[in-house]
């Protein structure tokens, strides 16, 4: 069952408590004894079959956080949505919703059909990645039982939560091409970038290919999920092009998002749903070191995401006067972003100013990209793939077991693998069927010129 | 009879709608619009770029009123909502050439 492990084994703190002689035997009826009364305890002990019952009660309790962590985690693409909505112009707003929505189901489909078994199938060697169709079955009762702790959650549960990881890199990619891009060239690289691109490195790393082998370390994804997501993004930026007038004259304009309420929501969906994505990246928690392990997991993604907040809005009150929210926004994820990569090792005073630097390198980012004439209009490139650099660096410094080198390593072949990736399949999507809009559908919005609807129809009447 | 139509501060609204009632104004009209006059808007920062907010948001109150009122009309709009500070807004009145009220089919003076 390394398989199922891999993620666990790299940052070498659970396998810790699960890896040794038949650890769990012993761990598991400390943590379930927490979960009964005092008096109970003895009785239970005494009970024939006592062991079975508490590893079905540490199955079932693992596995039911995996599955909350999971649910936390979907509900991010609802963040994403409303972020992006949020910080379009409202004729683009049914287009960007229709991307989100049916970017996380192109994404639950294809890592079903493909991405998943070659994420975690085991690969002939640390490079090459296996391949497979469709999920096995299920663990066995016996198996379980005799697994002597190794197996200690539901395969299935497993494939949730790592599904909805992938469907959070694609979502990244949404914002950074919006108000210009095709929708069916959009999701048709959707389709090669879940069931391809990601799967190959999170293979390298969560998989247990040669990245893992390296020593790099990301907790829950700085790099193979957010630096993964921005780099495919900035691919397809690229070759994307600007939105019309924003770089009009030689001179950078601004473009307002048309909704900052939703903006705020979006972030506020994100920042929640980010509990379960560091959170349930811990892979466990029916033992007393693993639940601790939960809450500084919990504490520091909260606090970073603080930190990374007050540190962006500082920095945009003190550099254009007056407190840009869209800035303030930007700041939380970064914060978020940055702390993913260890939000274990650091304590939470460290955490905030991880996430702090994550806020000040965002604001940066995006105006030095967005001066680059690179245009990004939600900062997706900035606080994911910048922050998500710097994320991974810190961990050299936050974590004792962490290696410069290695993250470094990590950095240049997750960049180099999917933007490189990316970059041919956004041209091949290009060549096919194009992947931007008639200047004169841009100029109309492309709800219209997409999805024939507007988010708030107006004068309409009956044919 | 004229029509007069003020272009006022938003937050002005309550308190010229209270004025000239108790001047016996009988109705008005009110339209959000956004314009700008001689400063031309001004500049903000979004996301480390400048842009112009062009046309400020204004509101647009129209009324008809007959023509020995017009002067008291416009005196009671301009007391009611000058600031003294850019942006306070215009006033234009218009000639109108005929007023009929739908429902009874009165005209002009009656009908205001």
């Amino acid at each position: 069952m390394t398989r199922y492990d891999a993620r666990l084994k790299p940052d070498n703190r659970s396998i810790n408590l699960s890896g040794g002689e038949k650890p769990m035997r012993s761990i598991l009826p400390l943590a379930v004894a927490a979960l009964v009364t005092a008096s109970a305890v003895p009785a239970l002990a005494e009970e024939p079959g006592t062991g079975a019952t508490l590893i079905h009660l540490a199955y079932s309790i693992d596995t039911f956080y995996f599955l909350m962590s999971g649910a936390l985690v979907m509900w991010m693409a609802a963040g994403f949505a409303m972020l992006e909505a949020g910080l379009v112009r409202s004729r683009n707003t049914v287009e960007i919703l229709t991307k989100n929505i049916a970017l996380y189901s192109v994404a639950c489909i294809m890592y079903m059909f493909v991405g998943y078994n070659i994420m975690y199938g085991g690969g002939p060697n640390g490079f090459l990645p296996g391949f497979g169709f469709l999920l096995g079955p299920d663990n066995g009762v016996g198996d379980v039982l005799g697994s002597a702790g190794e197996i200690y959650y539901s395969t299935i549960a497993d494939f949730f939560f790592q599904v909805v990881f992938v469907a959070t890199a694609m979502s990244i990619v949404s914002g950074a091409v919006a108000e210009r891009m095709k929708l069916w060239s959009f999701l048709a690289f959707a389709v090669v970038m879940t069931g391809f691109i990601y799967p190959v490195e999170g293979y390298w790393k969560w998989g247990g290919g040669f990245l893992d082998s390296l020593g790099f370390l990301d907790f829950a994804g700085s790099g193979v999920v957010h630096l993964c997501g921005a780099s495919a993004a900035l691919a397809g930026v690229l070759l994307l092009g600007a939105r019309k007038g924003k770089y009009a004259g030689g001179r950078v304009h601004a473009i307002p998002g048309a909704n900052l309420p939703l903006a705020t929501l979006g972030t506020f969906i994100l920042w929640l749903g980010w509990f379960g994505f560091n959170g349930g990246s811990e892979l466990k928690i029916s033992n007393i070191e693993e639940a601790n392990a939960v809450a500084m997991v919990f504490v520091n993604t909260n606090m970073a995401a603080a930190g990374g907040l007050v540190a962006a809005l500082l920095l945009a009150r003190a550099w254009f006067g007056k407190a840009d929210l869209t800035m303030a926004l930007n700041g939380a994820l970064a914060g978020l972003v940055a702390i993913t990569a260890e939000p274990l090792t650091p304590t939470p005073l460290v955490a905030t100013v991880v996430g702090a630097i994550g806020g000040l390198l965002v604001v940066l980012s995006i105006v030095f990209i967005d001066k680059a004439r690179v245009d990004d209009p939600v900062g997706a490139i900035s606080v994911h793939g910048v922050v998500g650099i710097w994320g991974l660096i810190a961990v050299a410094f936050t974590n004792p077991e962490g290696s410069l080198l290695a993250q470094l390593t990590g950095i240049g072949v997750i960049f180099a693998w999917v933007f490189g990736a990316s970059i041919v399949v956004w041209a091949v999507i290009k060549a096919v069927m194009g992947i931007r809009v008639s200047e004169e559908e841009e100029l109309a919005g492309v709800d219209i010129a997409e999805c024939g609807l507007e988010a708030y129809p107006e004068f309409t009447t009956n044919k | 009879m004229k029509k007069i139509e003020s272009i006022i501060k938003p937050f002005k609204l309550d308190d010229l709608k209270s004025a000239l009632h108790d001047l016996g104004v009988q109705g008005m009209t009110v339209v959000e619009v956004k314009g700008f006059g001689r400063q031309k808007g001004h500049t903000e920062i979004y996301r480390g770029a400048e842009y112009v907010v062009d046309f400020i948001p204004k509101i647009k109150v129209e009324t008809v009123v007959a023509d020995d009122l017009v002067d008291q009309v416009v005196e009671t709009i301009m007391n009611t909502v000058r600031t003294g500070k850019i942006e306070d807004g215009k006033i234009f009145v218009l000639p109108v050439e005929k007023v009929c009220r739908i429902r009874t089919g009165e005209t002009d003076n009656d009908a205001l």
